[in-house]
């Protein structure tokens, strides 16, 4: 029975996307939200994530815009007072907060009860003795390891364990950072060293290897009764030493009998009895030697994880809405299986397909990273396909992908046999539908084996050189579709209710397709006009969880307006892929073949392809080409904006200024543009994704390297050399257009000056250093440019300040990157208007057509996965590297900036040493700020040119060598921590200097904050200056700032 | 990569259909043992434990449609074994592949050929499951084409062989299942040859050999063909008697109720599916047939004393009907997908029976403790 003793509980959110916690927690969280406000209970958030679904206004009672951090999370429950505190829904950021507040009595203090887990139970999973301890109890098989805190006693460990390799895995931290496999003694010392210092207890773990081995993962239940139940069996494919994160999975177990697999469930409950979770969902990992079967218990995560997410998708069954329902005393008998609505969600589901998982990489972006896979987590993203069987799923997987080598990363000879021989079958497959040599002399039956066996229209047509379109004309021709099959919980036992669904050609009735066949039961005729809405696909960097964001809103608003909502996407992380986000949810590919199917079979009104980002853009003019009706603006007009000629004529005929440039095939066209228009120059490859490529060039002999190396990437394609605006103010604009009425949602001034990708850069709303006249005239060019692309729905103009002049960058007309961040800071549901333009509504009947005046300050900041990759460079270019973005408001704009680098996790000391090396053109400037921090009683360190600069204005400083110059120099300040912040410009354009590079990356893996740019350190000095610890701490929800703003 | 491209060529050739006995009719290739065949289809929603569904003799009499697409994956072994032989009457799949498990010692396809089972793969079983879920269970006839028996019968006549065969229902399927005659069963692993521990009979109607080894854990084992007179039984001076599960329709098996009659009170008895049914039967209760059966490793049962629930393994057509329960019952198990008896306990005299499996294989464990139960029952 739910408890009355509880009126209010408290939810941590899981902060900004970083890798190893993605969108996955949004998700968790939104469910856990309407999970527990539908029981009547006061749900206060907390999370500096604005992109999130979770922090709409809409979703909880009192949300909090914060970070999350002890002081603001104490100043929170102070302020709100809650009964309980939920902590497993926000991964493990959340986990590590609620233990903080615990172990600073501030739960108790406040009288704060830990629901869902408690203090103790998450320190035995996590104390690797504990853990271990426990294990040996329930007499479960373990590796050989043992813990250390400090290398000595890592060597001992070693050495007791007595073979190479041996695993290192620090304590307390996030996707696996700092740990790693050593072979040698050499990469055994780095690694221990770098363990030690992610980890935020001083630990870590060394054990014997359990490289090669199978790996599986069991996702568990439980209530207070004692109750639990399995509801997902994941295999991974690659097998231990790859990060599961990072693996091919698939769904359920597909390689061990049941009298296996039952020991193994037995043994996962065990566990979390053991551990003492009372209620909710937890992960348990086990390896299982392939010839032995000797099984041996990994982990268990205490809380609902990123495999929690995928199992959930995989089998239908909300895990976090039924963690958070059983947190407040539910027990599994008293709650209804959603899927069925007949059933009690007492019950292991049962799949009659399979599902697959695979990793999406960056490592494109991260050239000096290195590119192989361990146990430290690197992948971005993931892509799921179901499929009814694994091959099937594998390749709807793959396709989902959008990359052209998927498995270079994997070592498919370490799979099982079982995966190697499908995959190889596939592989034949593909020769032998080859060695026909032509696509219309296979015959019927065995193109139609091809397609059951997940082969997609565009990989056929690519064996032929012929294009997806003639192939998916010919398949038209044969009559050959996919049916749908429902996710259903139970197999076809029960009847679902909830639709959601995947589709499949495995069904070989009659020897072709078989359209409507396997699921007769759910394709029912709606009376309400439908609209398609196609999300992003697996995360990247540069297309994440804000266009996630854009879609769900969308999906809500139409809902709401009577329309049947039908989302399409293949990311098992998000929001808009949980079943009850739309009317009909379709798990698949977004591929023109996939879409195309479910636009037919549903005969769709019409499909928004502007909400998710490139991919679906991408396909708009192929789906408008195949009798698609695509709403808002037309796929044409998207177009134009990409065109150069076109968008030249454009800005030419608004009378706005552009950069001057020019288009160059070669090294020598670059040169000699770059000649004309003078440098610095912004070199970019046409047609790219999140400023992969990019660069900025001071010097002819950069731009020859440049150039050859962009030419690469661009496959063909020109190079786009712009004149570079040097120490410009970036704005980024997003507005709504109905076709008519134009409004501005905000105007976004770019902390960082022009040069930094837009997705990387920190900014503020509204515009802290623009005088009126200019903000008007980016208003007026704003509705000029949405009225000449006949926008219908939402655009994103980028422009540029530059000696009291605009200068024009880029427009498109698409939801970009900043809508979400700019609806929670005007609170208004940005994309949910832009949505209801789109289906026809106008915005003076929506009742938005005044730009809003905000009397706060709202700063977005950009998050980077450097701790990850160490060594990689962490300036910030025109190529984009940020993962997640964090928000800080506050009624004064550089407390907000301040705040932001909190909530960003390298919050600025207030008091303490920084180390100063900035470049010669910033010497002047800095100096005004390093002679603040100076009267704040801050010690300074300095590299040698900028000590002296320094010293010629008075303010002291101690000289420190640069890395390559001697010691002691800039590293060891950073190992000993003797400095709290650094602060590092350096030249654009330049092959970043080695020693700059050594510099902030060590700093990064130590957590000192690293301020790169002098417009940062400008508004971190300007924040530290002002602030004061009581108004630092102020609090304030969105609904509270929502109120008073209207 | 030619052998790959010989068996798909050879895919083709070797056609099969399954005909239901309303016309409806589910296309495939054939493998196992190539012949024709007629029995009823049920479908089961577990998505590992096949071996242990073929050696399962409750399933005698009938098709087997697995809900679970990837079959063959981990092939088959000599120790996941229900019972002697293989008793169903053909394996309806949608996906046959190669196997990969330590334990494996023969595929999925060697193995139904040497039992001289037939089955089909490449059916659209989410398809004939929901119809079936939709029509009931229902005969079918299983045609091999142009091999098999060498002789070609269109569908319409598959169709009406599949509705001429007899069926289950009224049939005494643990006649043909049970043992010839009495053994003594023994556990490798334990020592069941001490006099001091309890004697169990078990009546073997189609008996599961976990059960059995679950009853060596604390009894010697005698098992009894289906037939033994009760008075049989008591000369043996069994400690306690246990009521087997086995195919088709319990009220057909009228000797096994007289016996269960006659033994009632005089010895400490459990019974697991189909020995359920006889004991509810045999206490005055009657048994009807549900629209399409229980099969899976997934039904939630409500213990109705501890409130607790188990995952449990459910494999049958017929239940005992709640409004027939007689006053001397207790329900004590329900199934909380569709609040069918899912077990009960006498209220007069020592004796208790659960409609599940809780031996499982396949299926989960949580069930087990009912045989320390029958434990401390027969200790008393």
């Amino acid at each position: 029975m739910k408890r009355s003793d509880i009126k209010s509980v408290m939810l941590i959110g899981a902060g900004p996307i970083v890798i190893g916690q993605g969108c996955e927690f949004d998700y968790s969280g939104c469910q856990a939200i309407k999970a527990l406000k539908g029981e009547g209970y006061r749900v206060i958030l907390v999370n500096p994530n604005p992109a999130t679904i979770m922090t709409d206004p809409e979703m909880a009672d009192a949300t909090y815009i914060e970070p999350i951090s002890l002081e603001y999370l104490t100043a929170i429950i102070e302020k709100e007072r809650p009964d309980a505190l939920l902590p497993t829904l926000g991964g493990q950021t959340a986990l590590n907060a609620a233990m903080d507040l615990a172990r600073n009595g501030v739960l108790e203090k406040y009288n704060v009860e830990m629901i869902g887990a408690n203090a103790d139970a998450i320190d035995k999973a996590e104390d690797r003795n504990r853990f271990k301890e426990a294990m040996i109890k329930l007499g479960l098989d373990l590796p050989r390891s043992k813990s250390a805190h400090s290398m000595e006693e890592a060597i001992q460990v070693r050495n007791e364990i007595g073979s190479w390799p041996v695993i290192i895995r620090p304590g307390f931290t996030l996707g696996g950072t700092g740990g790693g496999i050593a072979h040698n003694e050499d990469e055994f010392a780095a690694i221990v060293r770098r363990g030690l210092d992610a980890s935020l207890n001083t630990e870590v773990l060394i054990e014997e290897s359990l490289i090669g081995w199978k790996e599986y993962e069991m996702e568990v239940m439980r209530d207070k009764a004692g109750n639990a139940v399995i509801v997902c069996s994941i295999e991974n494919l690659d097998p231990m030493g790859v990060h599961t994160g990072d693996s091919i999975t698939v769904a359920p177990i597909q390689t061990l009998t049941d009298r296996e697999y039952q020991a193994m469930r037995d043994d996962s409950i065990a566990v979390l009895k053991e551990i003492g979770i009372e209620t909710g969902g937890s992960n348990v990992q086990w390896a299982v030697h392939p010839e032995t079967g000797r099984r041996i218990i990994i982990e268990m995560n205490p809380r609902v994880s990123r495999s929690s997410a995928l199992a959930s998708k995989a089998t239908g069954f909300p895990i976090a809405k039924i963690a958070a329902l059983l947190a407040v005393g539910y027990t599994l008998d008293e709650l209804r299986n959603d899927i069925t609505r007949e059933t009690p969600s007492c019950f292991e589901p049962a799949l009659d397909y399979v599902v697959v998982k695979v990793p999406r990489f960056t490592f494109e972006k991260f050239p000096m990273a290195e590119k192989k896979l361990g146990t430290q987590m690197k992948s971005v993203g993931e892509a799921m396909a179901i499929g009814r069987t694994f091959k099937e799923a594998y390749r709807k997987a793959l396709r989902s992908l959008e990359v052209s080598n998927p498995l270079d990363l994997h070592d498919i000879s370490s799979f099982d046999p079982w995966f190697k021989r499908e995959i190889a079958e596939m592989d034949a497959f593909e020769k032998y539908l080859k060695s026909f040599g032509s696509l219309k002399a296979i015959p019927t039956d065995v193109f139609a084996q091809a397609k059951t066996m997940g082969f997609g229209d565009k990989e056929i047509g690519k064996l032929f050189e012929i294009s997806e379109v003639d192939v998916r004309t010919y398949r038209y021709e044969l009559g050959i579709h996919p049916s749908f099959g429902a996710v259903d919980t139970c197999a076809g036992e029960f009847k679902a209710i909830t639709p959601y669904y995947y589709s499949t050609n495995a069904c070989r009735e009659e020897g072709v397709g078989c359209r409507g066949r396997c699921t007769k039961e759910d394709s029912i005729p709606a009376s309400k006009k439908k609209i398609m809405i196609l999300g992003g696909g697996p995360n990247r960097i540069g297309q994440g969880i804000e266009f996630d964001y854009c879609c769900c809103q969308a999906a809500f608003a139409l809902k709401k307006r009577g329309f049947e909502v039908i989302m399409v996407n293949s990311n098992p992380e998000t929001v808009s892929t949980d079943y009850d986000t739309s009317d009909k949810l379709y798990f698949e590919p977004l591929t023109l073949e996939d879409v195309m199917e479910i636009y037919e079979r549903e005969k769709a009104d019409g499909v928004i392809v502007q909400f998710g980002g490139q991919t679906p853009l991408n396909l708009a003019m192929k789906l408008k080409a195949a009798g698609a009706n695509v709403i808002g603006t037309s796929p044409e007009d998207i177009d134009l904006a990409e065109d150069r000629d076109f968008f030249k004529r454009l800005v030419e005929e608004v009378g706005i200024n552009e950069p001057p440039s020019g288009i160059a095939h070669s090294v020598e066209d670059a040169v000699k543009i770059a000649e004309e228009i003078g440098y610095p120059v912004l070199v970019r490859p046409s047609f790219v994704l999140g400023g992969r490529g990019m660069a900025i060039v001071y010097k002819e002999k950069y731009l020859r390297s440049f150039v050859e190396e962009a030419v690469k990437v661009a496959e063909g394609k020109p190079i786009l050399i712009d004149k570079f605006l040097e120490h410009a103010i970036e704005l980024d604009v997003d507005v709504v257009s109905d076709g008519e009425t134009t409004v501005v949602g905000a105007i976004l001034e770019h902390i960082e000056p022009a040069g930094c990708h837009s997705g990387d850069s920190a900014s503020v709303t509204p515009p802290i250093s623009l005088s009126e006249k200019i903000i008007d005239e980016v208003r007026a060019y704003a509705h000029e440019f949405a009225k000449r692309l006949n926008v219908c729905g939402l655009m994103n103009l980028q422009l540029a300040v530059k000696d009291n002049e605009l200068w024009m960058i880029e427009v498109n007309p698409r939801a970009s990157r900043t809508v979400p961040f700019v609806a929670k800071a005007i609170g208004e549901p940005l994309p949910g208007i832009a949505a209801r333009c789109m289906a026809g509504e106008k915005l003076k009947d929506i009742g938005f057509t005044e730009e809003k005046k905000l009397t706060y300050s709202c700063v977005k900041e950009a998050v980077f996965p450097f701790a990850k990759f160490p060594g990689v460079d962490i300036t910030l270019t025109p190529e984009m590297k940020s993962t997640g973005e964090v928000m800080a408001i506050h009624d004064s704009e550089h407390i907000a900036y301040v705040k932001s680098q909190i909530a960003a996790g390298s919050p600025l000391p207030l008091k303490g040493s920084v180390f100063l090396a900035i470049r010669d053109e910033d010497k002047k400037e800095a100096v005004k700020y390093a002679k603040e921090l100076d009267k704040l009683g801050f010690t300074i360190y300095a590299t040698r040119g900028t000590s002296t600069a320094l010293w010629n204005e008075g303010v002291k400083s101690r000289a420190i060598y640069r890395v390559s110059e001697g010691r002691p120099n800039a590293l060891d300040l950073i190992r000993s921590r003797t400095v709290s912040w650094i602060v590092n410009t350096n030249e654009y354009g330049a092959q970043a200097a080695v020693d700059d590079i050594r510099i902030r990356s060590s700093a990064v893996v130590a957590g000192i904050p690293v301020t790169t740019t002098l417009a940062g350190f400008e508004s971190a000095v300007q924040g530290l200056a002002e602030e004061n610890a009581a108004k630092l701490y102020q609090v304030v929800s969105l609904q509270e700032r929502n109120l008073a703003s209207r | 990569m030619t052998a790959l491209i010989e068996k798909w060529q050879k895919e083709r050739e070797k056609k099969a259909f399954l005909a239901l006995e309303d016309g409806t009719i589910f296309h495939g290739v054939a493998f196992g043992y190539l012949k024709d065949a007629v029995g009823e289809v049920v479908f089961n929603t577990g998505m590992a434990g096949y071996q242990e569904i073929l050696t399962d003799p409750s399933y005698a009499g009938q098709f087997v449609t697995l809900t679970y697409p990837e079959i063959g994956n981990y092939g088959v072994n000599e120790e996941d074994v229900e019972s002697r032989s293989l008793f169903l009457n053909g394996l309806v799949i949608h996906d046959l592949t190669e196997p990969s498990n330590y334990r494996s010692t023969m595929s999925l396809d060697e193995y139904l050929k040497k039992a001289k089972k037939p089955g089909i793969y490449g059916v659209d079983t989410r398809a004939l499951t929901i119809h079936l879920r939709d029509h009931g269970n229902m005969k079918a006839y299983l045609h091999v084409e142009g091999q098999g028996q060498g002789e070609e019968i269109s569908e319409d006549e598959a169709v009406r062989r599949a509705k001429a065969w007899e069926g289950l229902d009224g049939q005494d399927y643990a006649a043909k299942v049970t043992c010839s005659e009495s053994y003594e069963f023994h556990h490798s692993s334990l020592n069941t040859h001490t006099s001091t521990l309890p004697l169990v009979v078990a009546y073997d109607f189609g008996v599961k050999t976990n059960i059995l080894r679950n009853l060596t854990e604390f009894a010697r084992v005698t098992v009894v063909p289906a037939k033994t007179s009760a008075a049989e039984v008591l000369a043996m001076k069994p400690d306690g008697v246990f009521l087997s599960n086995g195919p088709a329709d319990p009220a057909a098996v009228t000797y096994a109720i007289e016996n269960i009659k006659a033994l009632l009170g005089k010895v400490p008895m459990m019974g697991i599916c189909l020995g359920h049914q006889l004991l509810s039967i045999a206490s005055g209760a009657k048994t009807g047939r549900l629209k399409f059966g229980h099969h899976g490793c997934n039904h939630p049962v409500k213990n109705l004393k501890t409130g607790a629930v188990e995952i449990t393994s459910q494999n049958h057509n017929f239940a005992v009907l709640p409004e027939t329960v007689p006053e001397c019952l207790e329900v004590t198990h329900i199934n909380l997908n569709d609040g069918s008896i899912e077990g009960v306990r006498h209220k007069e005299y020592p004796a208790f029976s659960v409609q599940y499996h809780p031996e499982s294989c396949p299926g989960p464990h949580d069930s087990k403790y009912l045989f320390d139960q029958f434990k401390e029952m027969i200790s008393k």
